[in-house]
């Protein structure tokens, strides 16, 4: 039994109970729990400041004229005509978010449960290897992307150097529209350590007698992870499939940063927006054109219908993408 | 069990909503537009506290840090508060969610149309005429610059300039005697200074024709075909333009000549261009346009190279613009929720006006100076390669980009495609333009009252 059975599971009244049964001649009402309701209240006041408001807003303002000074003015559906009929980048911007979905979020799921695999299985110095998987992930994102573009640097990077040393012409990576989101899915495996450390865990949450059992039934390796490994892990590659799905969505400072320093353009004080999608927009992410029709093109109002499209895209997927995985989940799979 | 499958199945719907919520941004609104009520006489002493913010760092925000010491000693009863390092997207957030700004210093002009048709910035007329400030000591494009559809938000601060640098060992060494002139010249001498290793790749290029590098943008390279932007009514001109189509063709035919993909991984391969790897710094590129303040980081980064100045080339069908350039500027204005504006007036007219003040940052920043008076001034440091820059921004054939409500987007659009095109991807020149000058123009009518 899972902590959701046990939380939705009706409490057994014992025959001839009365302590929860309605006073004779009363209606059937639940009972105010003013209690509850007081220690939720925080919670409700957060989630009322910032997330019903920010939605209201952003919904309000997608059909306003509004540049973050001036009052916002109502223009109808304009911006949405102008969104799904004009804008020249918004899909090409919509296309490179979803290589990132579509490609980043699974290889990183995939790769991290390999990792976390063999880790689960290391018998020695096994402490030492979690540690070094885990570690990249720790580093602050600016700075990993940093390191990743100066280490590939095709002409003075030492990858290439390498490369070259075994007859390979390496490719110009970060600076090759065709090569920059590739480079940019190496760089996110590099700091997969947080959902590995998290599939180890599941992993060896797994119990052992189910493995032993599976095993005196015949089942191989494949199988044993089929119908043994996989229904346990459910919870937690749910876990990672929706995390991962969202941070694609979002996918927005390791692009901006691998644009701007690729570019060769990197500086403080000036806008930094301007080399978003470098190289030849190939790293130009659904949320950074957003941020650039906000904040550098001053069109909030455009800016908010984009921020409610992606809300609504996001909704549709995750509902997709919950209902799917409820085929692996350990009732469906018994 | 089915009660709990129905359970989770109703909470499927509110977790993904939540969940992609998210990813929604809040919304901000400015607040009340600023009292513009300005005072008959200018205050005879001023005291108070007056924040700055600027975009500089570093060096730079040293030396603005030099002249805010001089107007706190000037005004011994006033602090003023630096905010340094804030670019142009930083100071509208805060000026339109009633930030602490009074004083506001961009980098560049592309937010003027903006901030004086949204209020962001304060109009100045009122104080200008008050204290009868003498707005012909700007030349005409510096005055352009700083005011968008009658309304004068800001000041013109220093401006910057472009020109052609070029490396004069490489030259000397070459043979060449005098910079370009026209384009052709400058393909020519670029190719005569190139060198190559022994697997084919570049060793060092005489010019770097690559759009997007430093300082190669479509704004850069315009003057040399004196290409237009906007019309009056405010519309693209980037189409109906003679010059732009030549200039383009140009740019990709020398492009193509190097080789792209040769040229893309020269390119990549070079230093960081406000670093001391810069690659006209490590001699890896013979000339490359750039603007005035190079000279400062050369002094700065590199003081053992020898370089020259001169404007950058025109193309050879408008021969006649050569001498004349590109040009920007830093401008500063008022924030509208500035609750001191009579000091903030005073330390933007000091700022942007006091002879000794221009002279000082100019000579610390190495930019030039906006005012008649301080471009004369004999405290200027003026060196062989800087007068080059003061020359261009006199010629009155030097020009700036428009200012606009929508920003430098207009720029981006046009600079996106220039992109595709010298990748090979533009298509017909014609079209491609056509299509920038549609893109540019929906843009702006989402900006224009229904």
């Amino acid at each position: 039994m899972t902590a959701i059975d046990r939380v939705v599971e009706p409490a057994v009244v014992p025959a001839g109970s009365t302590a929860s049964a309605p006073p004779p001649g009363r209606p059937n009402r639940p009972r105010v729990r003013w209690s509850i309701i007081a220690m939720l209240t925080p919670a409700l006041l957060g989630l009322a400041v910032f997330f019903v408001y920010p939605l209201a807003a952003s919904v309000f303002y997608s059909f306003t004229r509004f540049d973050l000074v001036s009052p916002p003015e109502w223009i109808g559906l304009r911006n949405y005509e102008y969104l799904f009929t004009k804008d020249p980048m918004v899909w090409q911007a919509a296309l490179n978010t979803l290589w990132f979905i579509v490609i980043l979020a699974p290889v990183k799921i995939v790769m991290a449960l390999f990792v976390a695999g063999l880790l689960a299985r290391a018998k020695h110095a096994s402490g030492i290897w979690r540690t070094l998987f885990y570690l990249p992930a720790l580093v602050p994102p600016v700075a990993s992307v940093v390191a990743f573009v100066f280490l590939f640097n095709p002409g003075t990077g030492p990858v290439n150097l390498v490369l070259s040393w075994v007859g390979i012409d390496g490719p110009l990576w970060f600076n090759d529209p065709a090569w920059s989101k590739p480079s940019l899915l190496l760089l996110g495996l590099w700091v997969m350590g947080d959902i590995m450390i998290i599939f180890l865990a599941a992993l060896l949450d797994v119990p052992r007698d189910q493995y032993e059992a599976a095993s005196l039934d015949g089942a191989n390796g494949v199988q044993q992870f089929r119908f043994v490994t996989l229904p346990n892990i459910v919870p937690v590659l749910v876990f990672a499939l929706v995390t991962g799905v969202i941070a694609a969505l979002q996918y927005f400072s390791e692009a901006a940063v691998a644009s701007t320093v690729a570019s060769g353009k990197a500086t403080v004080g000036e806008g930094a927006s301007v080399s978003f999608g470098y190289p030849g927009g190939s790293l130009l992410t659904y949320t950074q054109w957003l941020y650039v029709r906000g904040f550098s093109q001053y069109q909030l109002g455009y800016a908010s219908a984009l921020a409610v499209l992606l809300f609504i895209v996001a909704a549709v997927f995750l509902v997709l993408l919950l209902r799917k995985v409820k085929a692996f989940s350990p009732e469906g799979a018994s | 069990m089915k009660r709990q499958h129905s359970f989770r199945r109703r909470g499927l719907i509110p977790l993904a909503i939540v969940a992609s919520a998210a990813l929604l941004f809040s919304g901000c609104s400015g607040g009340e537009q600023g009292s513009a009520d300005v005072a008959q006489t200018a205050p005879k002493t001023l005291e108070g506290t007056v924040s700055l913010w600027h975009f500089f760092s570093d060096r730079e925000a040293d030396v603005i840090q030099t002249v805010v010491d001089d107007f706190e000693a000037a005004n011994p009863e006033v602090t003023v508060e630096v905010h340094t390092g804030q670019d142009d997207e930083k100071l509208r957030k805060v000026i339109s969610s009633g930030g602490n700004i009074d004083v506001g210093l961009s980098y560049s002009t592309d937010v003027v149309g903006s901030f004086c048709s949204s209020g962001a910035f304060r109009d100045l007329e009122p104080y200008i005429e008050r204290d009868d400030v003498d707005m012909d000591n700007f030349s005409d494009t510096v005055k352009n610059y700083t005011a968008y559809d009658g309304v004068r938000c800001s000041m013109p601060v220093l401006s910057d300039v472009n020109a052609l640098y070029y490396n004069q060992d490489m030259f000397d060494a070459a043979g060449i005697t005098a910079p370009p002139q026209t384009l052709s010249e400058l393909e020519q001498i670029a190719e005569q200074l190139t060198t190559y290793n022994e697997d084919g790749s570049i060793k060092t290029l005489g010019f770097n024709p690559f759009m997007g590098m430093y300082e190669n943008s479509p704004g850069h390279f315009g003057p040399a075909v004196g290409g237009e932007w906007l019309n009056e009514d405010g519309t693209s001109a980037i189409g109906s333009d003679d010059g732009w189509p030549l200039l383009m063709k140009w740019q990709k035919d020398f492009v193509d000549k190097i080789g792209y993909e040769k040229l893309q991984a020269f390119t990549a391969g070079l230093g960081q261009e406000f670093s001391a790897n810069n690659a006209f710094h490590t001699g890896q590129l013979a000339m490359q346009i750039d603007g005035e303040y190079r000279t400062a980081f050369i002094a700065d980064q590199a003081p053992e190279l020898r370089y020259g100045t001169a404007p950058f080339p025109s193309h050879d069908d408008f021969a006649d613009l050569y001498g004349a350039g590109y040009i920007t500027g830093n401008i500063a204005g008022i924030a509208k929720g500035s609750e001191n504006p009579e000091l903030a007036w005073a330390l933007l007219k000091f700022l942007s006006t006091d002879t000794d003040a221009l002279v000082t940052m100019a000579n610390g920043l190495k930019n030039l100076p906006t005012t008649a008076e301080s471009l004369n001034s004999p405290d200027l440091e003026v060196t062989e390669q800087y007068q080059t820059f003061i020359d261009i921004a006199q010629n009155p054939k030097t020009k700036g980009t428009p200012p606009n409500p929508n920003g430098g987007a207009y720029q981006q659009v046009f600079g996106d495609y220039w992109t595709e095109y010298q990748a090979g991807n533009g298509g017909d020149l014609t079209e491609g333009l056509a299509q920038v000058d549609k893109n540019i123009d929906d843009s702006l009518a989402l900006m224009e009252a229904p």
